[in-house]
């Protein structure tokens, strides 16, 4: 069975919000309905957005990291959501594991949004239904778009490829191999709710280079007492002729 | 959680209306098994009444909950997953025999059926009773799961919940019929008051439990695993949008600890202790405007009681919204 997800890796985003952005554009260009704005050019802008960027500060100064964490719906395996929604607006598709809301069944009860743990959802203030992210599912069917274009808007944004997307079923697809190999954790695993989303942690790239690397121990050329010329200490062509 | 007043006073009236009810039926009870005389049928009419246009109140409040009210009927849709839906389809149908229950006595119409061994007999009313009885309560339970079904709103994840439920609509539905006997039926008003001021304490007992219960929470959701990175120090720096948005304004009271403690002392006092007090004052003086007046102050601390429910329940989601710069 297929579970399509997004695969983030934290060590990679810099907190640029193209992927949010792109994904307003996207939705709020569809054919399901804008994402609407109120006051958007008021007091209090506020709107509808299926993806935010969030950054925390991890550690104590000077030790602090800068975390950029964007928070979407992470379309769980077991969707909390989902079961207690009255009208059956809310559901998981059997087909991709999509959790997706029906806004014309929608009552807009909110009662679904307290059920989930995340904040992943929103109502829309205008259209007076609860909206989440879709994983751009009018996108990725579209077989009139290439390949590469049949991807969620937010992962064909981001500029420095933080965001992977595929299904996590398949354990030789990217996402999962990212999961497996980069120790890809889900969040909020207290609650059992089984997010097919993934973050990758950060990690420190460092090279580490030992001694005996740079000068093989067991050179032969030491043995026979012959060493290689010009010697380590001695300067080398860089540093004595200008070409 | 932001309390929504549409909620507060669906679950509030509600609550009210199916404890009249259940004391209705409790007096008819006795009668039918011969401890009490025979009531007027007025008394049942005019109770039934009384709790019919509170539990139409209750829906109607509820209707400004919803974003598409004209849609609200699909909510019954999924009752096999759904709380709120078995709460939408028992609503309607408790009404329903509600009103029919207080049509049978105040038309007179009430056939006799059968004869029970102990000679009490079942009647229309009797029947009728019986099934709004056991819907009564279904509506206690769904109203109350729909809230404690929720496994990470941890204040509200206890059968206490339920419990309170059942204690506080009882309580303001006995005294209230207290204070409807005291002008129809005198002659019960004692044992409806009396019921009245027990299921009070018991309410308080339970609600000053959940008060116990949740003070000794501790969160099990943290920056921690909300973000998955293990340090010990977190500070979350922008929660990605600076103007609100629906998870700022629906998930957070927006009102001061101080607030908050106030409200639990009001309706600590207002639905219980002087509750009680005036209860026993109506029930040793006879006097029905002192039961009227419990009633009111007791539905007010009510309305404080169900706002600080909401209030107190603290969303795991409100991890991800602490700082808006």
């Amino acid at each position: 069975m297929t579970q399509l997800a997004l695969v983030i890796d934290l060590n990679v985003c810099v907190g640029c919000h193209a992927c949010v952005t792109n994904c307003k554009e996207w939705n709020t260009s569809g054919s399901a309905g804008p994402l609407v704005d109120l006051n958007p050019y008021g007091k209090d802008p506020t709107g509808t957005f299926f993806n935010r960027v969030q950054t925390f500060e991890v550690g104590e100064f000077p030790h602090t990291e800068t975390v950029h964490f964007p928070k979407s719906c992470l379309h769980c395996e077991e969707p909390p959501c989902v079961p207690v929604c009255p009208t059956g607006a809310s559901y998981k598709r059997a087909e991709d594991g999509i959790v997706l809301v029906d806004y014309d069944k929608c009552i807009g009860c909110k009662y679904c949004s307290w059920a989930c743990p995340y904040g992943a959802r929103e109502l829309d203030e205008h259209q007076r239904v609860m909206k989440k992210c879709t994983l751009c599912v009018d996108r990725i069917y579209d077989m009139r778009l290439t390949a590469e274009e049949r991807r969620p808007a937010c992962v064909r944004a981001c500029p420095t490829s933080a965001r992977l997307f595929g299904d996590i079923h398949d354990p030789e697809s990217e996402v999962s191999k990212a999961i497996r190999e980069n120790g890809g954790y889900q969040l909020m695993p207290e609650w059992g709710t089984q997010p097919a989303n993934h973050y990758l942690p950060r990690r420190k790239t460092k090279l580490r280079i030992r001694e005996d690397e740079l000068e093989r121990a067991d050179n032969p050329l030491k043995i026979d007492q012959q060493l290689p010329k010009p010697g380590k200490a001695e300067p080398s062509l860089d540093d004595v002729t200008s070409w | 959680m932001h309390p929504a007043f549409s909620v507060v006073f669906l679950t509030t009236l509600i609550g009210a209306g199916q404890g009249l009810f259940l004391a209705l039926f409790t007096v008819e009870s006795y009668a039918a098994f011969g401890l009490l005389s025979p009531q007027p049928d007025d008394f049942y009419a005019l109770g039934s009444a009384i709790a019919f246009v509170l539990l139409v109140l209750g829906l109607i409040a509820s209707f400004f909950h919803l974003g598409h009210p004209e849609r609200a009927w699909r909510a019954a849709a999924k009752w096999r997953t759904s709380w709120l839906s078995r709460e939408v389809i028992v609503l309607p149908a408790f009404m329903g025999l509600v009103c029919l229950y207080g049509c049978a006595h105040w038309l007179g119409l009430n056939p006799v059926f059968a004869q029970l061994p102990s000679g009490a007999p079942v009647n229309l009313t009797a029947v009728l009773g019986s099934l709004a009885w056991v819907l009564a309560f279904a509506l206690y339970i769904c109203t109350g799961m729909i809230y404690a079904c929720l496994k990470f709103l941890r204040e509200w994840h206890t059968p206490l919940t339920v419990i309170n439920y059942i204690l506080l609509g009882g309580a303001s539905g006995f005294t209230l019929a207290a204070a409807l006997a005291a002008a129809v039926a005198p002659e019960v008003m004692p044992l409806l008051a009396g019921w009245a001021l027990i299921i009070t304490f018991l309410g308080l007992i339970g609600r000053a439990a959940t008060l116990i219960r949740n003070a000794r929470l501790k969160p099990k959701s943290t920056l921690q695993t909300a973000i998955g990175v293990k340090h010990p120090k977190i500070m979350q720096k922008s929660m990605g949008l600076m103007g609100g948005s629906f998870n700022t304004r629906e998930f957070f009271h927006g009102q001061s600890r101080s607030v908050l403690r106030s409200v639990k002392w009001l309706f600590l006092v207002a639905a219980f202790f002087v509750p009680m007090v005036l209860l026993a004052i109506g029930l040793s003086q006879a006097a029905g405007g002192v039961l009227l007046a419990a009633f009111v102050v007791q539905y007010l601390g009510l309305i404080a009681e169900r706002w600080f429910f909401f209030a107190q329940a603290n969303h795991p989601q409100n991890l991800y919204y602490q700082s808006v710069a």
